[in-house]
């Protein structure tokens, strides 16, 4: 009873958009795709929505061949990161019409429509033209045809991307709650996203997508405290978790003249040349640390992001408060040793500071 | 400077505005006039120039034989072969370019941009070069100097046009709209008139405004393929002779031959000037 993708694989030129894609989907359940844009998330999304026929492999949902059956007869919903609405109807007539496609009786569309207008938060707006919305609520309007139509299975598409920085913390509040509040339970909900904190704030199941190919699948919790191997700690991490090339020597990691103390989880490790992971966020301002120079500092919100150079080496480090720094000034960092990540020379997860698995 | 520019600017329009009106004026104002009030002494406003008359205009609606020149029948014969025409073109137009727009065509080297230049490049062609094809088509399927046969071929005039304007139009409107319709429940056709059909109506205003004024104004093929049977205003219009037809007729025909251009024109400029054109489609 479940949708269920095996070996998916679709390559219409010479790249691979999917590859090799494998899943099994129950209901009731949210799954978010993470991966960065061109990684193939709309190309796997529209293959579920059947606007696309992969090359190879097999999709089935309730034990029908999926593949057989047109889009227009799958009873999925899909939300675009551009804001697609019926441009000629008004937000009562969008909302409505896959349900009078799908010939339900008055009462129901009533009644449906009513309660996914309130869901997302537009009573009132049912007879305004779409053009004199704004982008969040036109998105709005959309995410409500999709609630409405009840389908069981629910795509959206980077439905935040195109909104700006406030809109989307407060729209993606409001879709956890429409999440847990206002699926029903043979509902599967397919979220895609490049966004590691909507992912993480979501907290599904996660596949994480690099290239058409998956790379790691887990729960959110999983995919952040163990990232498989580099690209994935790279995709699953804003800013980019740094990886500083350097050996282990018993008690001792170096890299760049930098001596620090091998942390306990590092004790099984034999001594040899590793790809070492740290967190911006771990990376603090320390006055008995190592000098760095600064090449940039951004101030978001109430952040400050510093991008350090000693070396060869490159760091961007997340210090929680703002500050002003001039470029090419010398600071002074300390790297907190319990959450280095290590990554083999095959770029794979040896050991996490959160007991790994690893192998 | 700045006065002096505007000064220009507005002496310039005023010119340009009395050249392009004053013909206009001067015809409105013959076709009401007589024999006494052209041939006389140089007039131009009625009642205090002279006496209006409708006799100019009657006289296009009078049979020769009774010394009229009958513009009734080419009138409603080009009425029939425009409107004919450009409604096939639009319809066919639209549907290609719907094609052209959202499928991919290979058939040997033919891509889709090749089949778009194949409807593009009738227009390009000298009319010249196509009259003796034309012409000789006609006449094996017998439809020479008939109705039937210049319909036929404006709507090979007329069609690209609609599709070249349809193609750029649909190409403008995103693909994701035709998805959504699709995964909503509409099937391809109903997804094409449900959903990107009412968000074409600006583009089919032009393009249907363009078919109409070219086939509305085309003398040339008119003139080719029409001998006794059938005629077309253009032409009957040319063919009147002022040593025979008088002034005042000769003024009336061609004011009212421009009359439902203007009339286009003006609906559309309507349009146009809304805003609506660029589209319901951000």
């Amino acid at each position: 009873m479940n949708l269920i993708g095996e070996n998916i694989t679709y390559k219409p030129d010479d790249q691979f958009h999917l590859n090799d894609v494998s899943f099994n989907f129950k209901k009731g359940n949210l799954y978010t795709i993470l991966g960065r844009t061109l990684s193939g998330k709309t190309t796997f999304l529209k293959t579920i929505a059947g606007l696309l026929n992969p090359d190879s492999g097999n999709l089935s949902f309730e034990d029908n061949d999926f593949i057989k059956i047109p889009v227009w007869e799958r009873n999925v919903a899909m939300v675009y990161q551009q804001f697609i609405n019926y441009p000629h109807l008004n937000v009562y007539e969008n909302i409505i019409f896959p349900l009078k496609q799908r010939k339900i009786s008055e009462d129901q569309i009533k009644k449906d429509v009513e309660e996914a207008l309130k869901t997302v938060g537009l009573v009132g707006f049912e007879n305004r033209k779409i053009q004199e919305l704004s982008g969040g609520q036109q998105q709005r309007v959309a995410l409500a045809r999709s609630l409405a139509k009840k389908a069981k299975i629910l795509l959206l598409d980077e439905p935040l991307v195109n909104l700006d920085y406030k809109l989307r913390e407060q729209l993606r509040e409001e879709f956890k709650r429409i999440f847990t509040q206002g699926l029903s339970e043979d509902t599967i909900l397919i979220y895609s996203t490049t966004d590691p904190q909507e992912v993480m704030e979501l907290n599904g199941e996660v596949i994480v997508l690099d290239e058409g190919k998956v790379l790691q699948k887990g729960p959110a919790k999983e995919i952040f405290e163990n990232p498989r191997n580099l690209k994935v700690a790279e995709i699953s991490n804003d800013p980019p978790m740094n990886i500083l090339k350097g050996t282990k020597n018993s008690e001792k990691l170096s890299f760049e003249n930098i001596l620090i103390n091998s942390p306990s989880h590092f004790k099984n490790l034999s001594d040899q040349g590793y790809n070492f992971g740290i967190r911006a966020s771990e990376i603090k301002l320390d006055d008995q640390g190592e000098e760095f120079e600064i090449e940039l500092a951004e101030i978001s919100g109430s952040e400050t992001l510093l991008h350090l150079k000693k070396g060869e080496s490159k760091v961007i480090a997340l210090i929680e408060e703002v500050m002003n720094f001039k470029i090419h000034e010398k600071v002074k960092i300390k790297f907190n040793e319990n959450k280095l990540y290590a990554f083999d020379q095959n770029e794979e997860l040896v050991s996490s500071p959160y007991g790994v698995s690893h192998g | 400077m700045e006065k002096l520019y505007k000064f220009l600017k507005y002496t310039f329009i005023i010119l340009w505005t009395v050249f392009i009106v004053a013909p206009f004026l001067w015809a409105i104002s013959t076709s009401f006039k007589d024999f006494q009030s052209v041939n006389s002494k140089v007039t131009y406003i009625p009642w205090l120039d002279f006496e209006p008359t409708l006799e100019g205009w009657r006289v296009l609606v009078k049979s020769p034989a009774r010394g009229g020149v009958d513009i009734v029948e080419p009138y409603f014969n080009s009425l029939f072969v425009t409107c004919t025409a450009s409604l096939i073109s639009i319809v066919l137009g639209t549907l290609a370019a719907y094609a052209l727009s959202r499928f991919t065509f290979k058939a040997g080297f033919v891509r889709n941009n090749d089949i778009t230049f194949f409807f593009i490049s009738q227009r390009i062609m000298p009319p010249i070069v196509l009259s003796i094809p034309f012409f000789i088509f006609l006449s094996t399927i017998g439809l020479l100097d008939s109705l039937i046969g210049l319909v036929v071929v404006y709507i090979v005039l007329l069609m690209p046009i609609a599709v070249w304007i349809m193609v750029d139009f649909f190409n403008r409107v995103p693909k994701e709209l035709d998805e959504t319709a699709l995964i909503d429940g509409c099937n391809p056709y109903q997804a094409f008139y449900k959903v990107v059909l009412p968000n074409s109506i600006p583009g089919l205003i032009v393009a249907g405004m363009f078919c109409i004024i070219f086939g509305w104004i085309d003398f040339f093929f008119a003139f080719i393929l029409t001998f006794t049977e059938v005629q077309l205003l253009p032409v009957k219009v040319v063919a009147l002779n002022s040593s025979i037809t008088p002034w005042w007729s000769l003024s009336a025909s061609a004011l009212i031959s421009v009359a439902p251009l203007i009339i286009v024109a003006f609906v559309v400029e309507r349009y146009l000037s809304k805003g609506n054109l660029s589209g319901a489609l951000k």
